[in-house]
């Protein structure tokens, strides 16, 4: 029963941590006042870019670095087009999707015979001896440990830095943020990058850690996942990673229930996450206090610094 | 209200956008008409051909054609198709292009399949694993259970925990007869296996099937076989220090030590029988079903972890359905509940083949309705 225990949480970590990383980083972008719908596509590219490098050099760090510069140039593009050039947020965002859907599949060509190890779990001495919590707490793999490190760094940023106050300050009100002299087009552009990034890791997850391999539209939808999950947050760090692990939960315990054979329709729990993200969504949207205390004001809206 | 509106937009689009994911298949070219006396032929692939899986074998066979006939065909192809109306289309477009003979490769494309044939009497047209035919629409589909009851010998001789998990896509009779055949060779040689089945719902998800396949593994299953596109049980098996039964490409290359064997595919012999029977002008509707004896199902070589007798055992049960003196499905055969399905001495028709929708003994879990 333990090791089912243990495989459960492990595997419910496993499927949760793509979906912290790439939604983090989109929480960050909103918080400044820019919805980029483009995370599949930044995940698709970082997926593939990392895999390919991984795969030509044979280092799996090299891979999740160039993962996250893919995610972050993926995110360049958009914010030329969205900050630069002003063009519609949602238009552009969902043109990145489409974009990096296609462009992960051309860059993937040769890369889909390609089989990887993946990186492997850290067993912290002693420590993960331990009953239950050593195994699900101290011997994951790194790039977990490294979700855990963000989500306290990104959680400090946000509320306790003067730099987290001024990148909320903006995602309200961009217009007094600029008429104090504060450059709110290149804070903007770093917040879009940095979500970018952490897109790229997500997507680096996924093709390195998780299954390990490329292959077109890996994904699977995850990057929506990740933007529903900033909603279904309302914008708070620590929330993000509770839902993440809840969706991730969700689907590995439909798994285990059909593994036991337990008599239950596979259509209707394959369906279950989505359905529990789309009702969730549902009850925080009824509660327009929660949505005004921590949405930012400011989202979507192009924001013109010389008008 | 910007946030509301943009509730709505995400929560539709993740409901929507979740599921599916495919990009646009591209137009077939009309603008190289080719040598007029050229046989023309095109293929429809649901998914990318990558570089193992369903569409990869039938790829395979479409080069082997071309080998096989060489000047007398052009080919074309059309991958990531999805089912339905856009499937309709591209085959219409082949058409369209006057194409001679069009092999449409999914289940899906059977209905679209026959409604463009009507449009187009003078294309002939083949389509996988369907059950509706017509004048100018032929079908075909391997009898892909002879290799999995083979693989199934290999597992009951190669497991010790007595769990086999299977990965599987869709409860449709096609994949039921997969896993009801793999199950009867396990328990042929090793009657205490069980067989535990996770059903993704999707042909293609590598994560989910990852995540199926650990799943398995930690419910105690020792080796992990699958009917879905991905190669993600094969490395799950690998990483977890089990192993695996590959199925459509060999998978060997994704698990050197996990994998034992794999359930191939092979199109080509037929897909050159075809082309030059539309030559030849000896073409006729034909409901094709092929197995080991017809060279469309084989076996992948076996690990070398395999004992030489188990390699013996499958070696003479291979030949034994060659010859027709096996056959998976010949009784006694029950289902869970313990009813005998078919009787001592008797085997299952086709027809009943082609409808089965339930487990045989040896299955753990409910069927899903």
């Amino acid at each position: 029963m333990n090791d089912v225990l243990v495989g459960i949480i492990l595997a419910t970590l496993g499927a949760g941590t793509p979906l912290v990383f790439a939604a983090l980083g989109e929480l960050i972008t909103e918080k400044s006042g820019v919805l980029n719908l483009g995370v599949e596509g930044m995940m698709l590219v970082g997926a593939v870019c990392g895999f390919a490098v991984a795969a030509d050099t044979g280092s799996l760090w090299l891979g999740v670095v160039t993962a996250m510069t893919a995610g972050a140039f993926m995110a360049l593009l958009f914010g030329v087009l969205t900050l630069t050039f002003q063009a519609n947020q949602v238009a552009a965002g969902l043109a990145l999707t489409i974009f990096g859907v296609g462009l992960s599949a051309y860059i993937g060509l040769e890369y889909t015979s390609v089989a990887l190890t993946g990186l492997q779990a850290v067993h912290i001495p002693l420590l993960s001896s331990m009953p239950l919590i050593g195994p699900t707490i101290f011997s994951l793999d790194p790039l977990m440990y490294l979700s855990f490190v963000l989500l306290a760094a990104i959680s400090y940023f946000l509320y306790r830095s003067k730099a987290g106050l001024l990148l909320r300050a903006i995602g309200e009100s961009p217009r007094s943020a600029h008429s104090i002299g504060y450059p709110v087009i290149r804070i903007r552009y770093l917040a879009v990058l940095f979500g970018g990034g952490m897109a790229g890791l997500g997507g680096a997850y996924l093709a390195l850690v998780y299954t390990p391999l490329w292959v077109e539209g890996m994904t699977a939808g995850r990057g929506w996942i990740s933007l529903a999950l900033v909603v279904f947050a309302t914008w708070r760090p620590a929330r993000v990673i509770l839902g993440a692990y809840l969706f991730g939960g969700v689907t590995i315990l439909q798994l285990h229930v059909q593994g036991l054979g337990i008599d239950l329709p596979a259509q209707l729990l394959s369906s279950l996450p989505y359905i529990a993200t789309i009702v969730v969504l549902v009850l925080i949207s009824r509660d327009i206090n929660t949505i005004r205390l921590n949405s930012p004001a400011s989202i979507g809206k192009t924001f013109h610094p010389g008008a | 209200m910007m946030t509301t509106n943009r509730m709505f937009l995400i929560a539709f689009t993740v409901s929507l956008l979740a599921a599916c994911g495919q990009k646009d298949a591209a137009e077939p070219d009309a603008s190289d008409a080719g040598d007029a006396s050229r046989l023309k032929v095109g293929f429809v692939y649901v998914t990318p051909i990558s570089d193992a899986g369903w569409t990869h074998q039938h790829d395979l066979g479409r080069l082997q054609m071309e080998d096989s006939l060489g000047d007398q065909v052009e080919t074309k192809y059309i991958e990531n198709v999805p089912e339905g109306a856009e499937a309709e289309r591209v085959i219409r477009q082949f058409a369209a292009d006057g194409f001679d003979l069009v092999f449409t490769t999914s289940f899906g494309y059977m209905n679209p399949t026959i409604k463009v044939a009507e449009m187009f009497p003078d294309t002939t047209f083949e389509h996988a694993t369907g059950y509706k035919s017509a004048a100018n629409v032929g079908t075909y589909v391997a009898r892909f259970y002879e290799g999995r009851y083979l693989s199934g010998i290999v597992a009951g001789k190669m497991t010790k925990s007595n769990v086999a998990g299977y990965v599987a896509a869709f409860p449709i009779p096609e994949v039921l007869r997969g896993i009801n055949a793999f199950t009867l060779g396990m328990r042929s040689v090793n009657p205490d296996a069980e067989v535990k089945v996770i059903w993704t719902n999707s042909w293609f998800d590598p994560g989910r099937e990852r995540e199926a396949a650990d799943v398995l593994i930690t419910q105690g299953a020792d080796i992990v076989t699958h009917h879905t596109d991905s190669t993600a049980a094969v490395q799950a098996a690998e990483e977890k220090g089990v192993y695996a039964i590959g199925y459509h490409s060999d998978m060997s290359r994704y698990g050197e030590t996990a994998h034992l064997t794999a359930v191939t595919h092979h199109w080509g012999d037929f897909y050159t029988r075809r082309a030059q029977e539309v030559l030849d002008g000896s073409w006729s509707s034909q409901n094709v079903w092929g197995g080991i004896k017809e060279g469309m199902i084989r076996l992948a070589p076996l690990n070398d972890a395999v004992p030489a007798d188990v390699a013996a055992l499958v070696a003479e049960k291979e030949a034994a359905i060659r010859s027709g003196d096996l056959h998976p499905f010949s009784g006694p055969i029950s289902n869970q509940d313990g009813e005998e399905l078919v009787a001592p001495g008797t085997t299952m028709s086709d027809e009943d083949l082609q409808k089965m929708e339930w487990y045989v003994e040896g299955v753990q879990g409910k069927l899903p309705r």
